[in-house]
């Protein structure tokens, strides 16, 4: 189902981002491959969401370089679901027809598509509300049924469910997994360590603005490598 | 003479349905919905390009749109009428103290407006979807048609506030379009000769009627904008 030439892996070379002479990210130079979920962890402010915005290519980076490795066109196979979902004043349907629309797709495909993507978020007899009356939990399955029907290869999370309470936390975390089951990389942020030890195969903890370690999930969470992972995981603050 | 007999006057006008004034509203209204809707066409697009594009001399372009919003009618119609004129670079279209002329002149005062506004609203809309959009890859043309459509409450009282323009303006009218009886004569122009005239009471029948129609058709766009927007969330 997913567009055969692959895009991942996904390479940062010596990326540093810097405002105002400030440097908020980097240097930082790491390799995410493609299949595990990859979770990015850290304290408010450790660059959780620069390091996403670098990768999905929404900001460009100061100095350094995002290499797609695979080959594939990175442009067309990536999608993005952000914190607050941003949802159009429009239809629950229309909402995901205009992402497919801007991806060229047909009239008639997008139809299908979407109905299948609404299906897929449990959303089917919402097709034609306003979006932006749903709840908000209901509002981050329409961002994530969206971006289902955009069938990308790599999906960014950006703390998809800090606003959500734990039903709708739990409902976005299973289609996640549906998102992986069918084969599509995950690269979520988040600051909640029982999410990040549900989601993530993968960690990557990031404490102000550097990769302090990229370890697999169960290491992390049992042998931390670095002292800012081990106090962060005991609840002492970091800042 | 009081305000009385102005209204009644007034009452009288509309009662007897007044054939002269009847002419006199419906050109008045042709002239005035059609600058609008010209002005939309082409400051609604205008609005949204100069919001999203980012080309050398946008911030020049930004200030001279929002001055423009200030136009003095008079300076306007003065301008039309030499470009309209016998002897002016589009004489021979012969348009000069014709409703067309009248209408190229309000267009001129009202997209200044519809403009500026509605490159406010798309640039704050930006804000909100910017990410969104990026994300998809979307073009800036395809964006801006996006944001056009999900401002779209927001851009009818763009529109209404474009129609206010063109319906209160004396001044380009009169000079462009000559206030000729039953060629050129608006609500607008005929109150400021029936004053000049000495018909006080007359034209403020006509000023009472002017603003009748104004107060209806704000009231329609309200019940269509509460009607459609009933998805309040898309307000």
């Amino acid at each position: 189902m997913r567009s055969p030439a692959p895009i991942l892996p996904l390479a940062f070379s010596r990326v540093t981002y810097i405002v105002g002479g400030e440097r908020l990210f980097g240097e930082a130079s790491f390799e995410i491959g493609p299949r595990q979920r990859t979770v990015i962890l850290g304290p408010n402010g450790a660059g959780k969401s620069l390091l996403l915005r670098l990768a999905h290519g929404l900001i460009a980076p100061s100095n350094g370089q995002v290499l797609w490795r695979g080959g594939g066109d990175a442009d067309t196979t990536q999608a993005m679901v952000f914190q607050r979902p941003v949802l159009l004043r429009r239809s629950v349907l229309a909402n995901i027809e205009h992402a497919l629309k801007l991806k060229g797709i047909g009239r008639i495909d997008r139809r299908s598509r979407a109905r299948g993507a609404l299906a897929m978020a449990g959303l089917t007899e919402m097709a034609e509300r306003p979006a932006r009356v749903l709840s908000g939990g209901e509002q981050q399955r329409l961002a994530l049924a969206r971006a289902w029907a955009l069938e990308p290869q790599i999906l960014f999370l950006d703390e998809p469910t800090a606003s959500l309470d734990p039903s709708a936390i739990r409902s976005v975390e299973t289609m996640i997994d549906g998102f992986h089951a069918a084969g599509v990389k995950i690269v979520m942020t988040t600051h909640d360590m029982g999410q990040a030890a549900r989601v993530g195969d993968e960690i990557i903890f990031l404490h102000r603005g550097q990769l302090v370690e990229q370890t697999p999930a169960d290491v992390f969470f049992k042998t931390p490598q670095s002292k800012e992972a081990k106090a962060f995981i005991a609840g002492d603050l970091l800042w | 003479m009081g305000f009385l007999e102005s209204l009644s006057e007034a009452a009288g006008l509309i009662a007897g349905f007044d054939r002269d004034l009847a002419e006199i509203i419906v050109l008045s209204l042709t002239v005035n919905l059609t600058a609008v809707a010209c002005a939309c066409l082409i400051g609604l697009p205008l609005g949204g390009a100069v919001a999203l594009y980012r080309f050398p001399g946008r911030q020049f372009v930004t200030i001279a749109i929002d001055a423009f919003m200030g136009l003095p009618p008079v300076v306007v119609g003065l301008v039309v009428f030499i470009l309209l004129s016998r002897s002016g670079p589009l004489g021979v279209l012969g348009l000069l103290f014709t409703p067309t002329a009248m209408i190229i002149a309000q267009t001129i005062l009202v997209t200044p407006i519809v403009a500026a506004l509605t490159r406010q609203i798309i640039a704050d809309l930006w804000l909100e979807y910017g990410e969104h959009l990026r994300s998809l890859k979307a073009g800036t043309m395809q964006s801006v048609m996006t944001l056009l459509w999900d401002a779209r409450f927001s851009l009818i009282t763009v529109a209404l506030a474009g129609f206010g323009r063109a319906s209160a303006e004396v001044g380009a009218v009169m000079i462009v379009g000559g206030n000729i009886d039953h060629a050129t004569r608006l609500m607008t122009t005929s109150i400021a000769l029936e004053t000049s005239k000495g018909n006080l009471a007359l034209a403020l029948g006509l000023g009472i009627v002017l603003l009748s129609i104004t107060m209806s058709i704000n009231a329609l766009a309200y019940f269509m904008r509460a009607r459609a927007g009933h998805m309040a969330a898309f307000a």
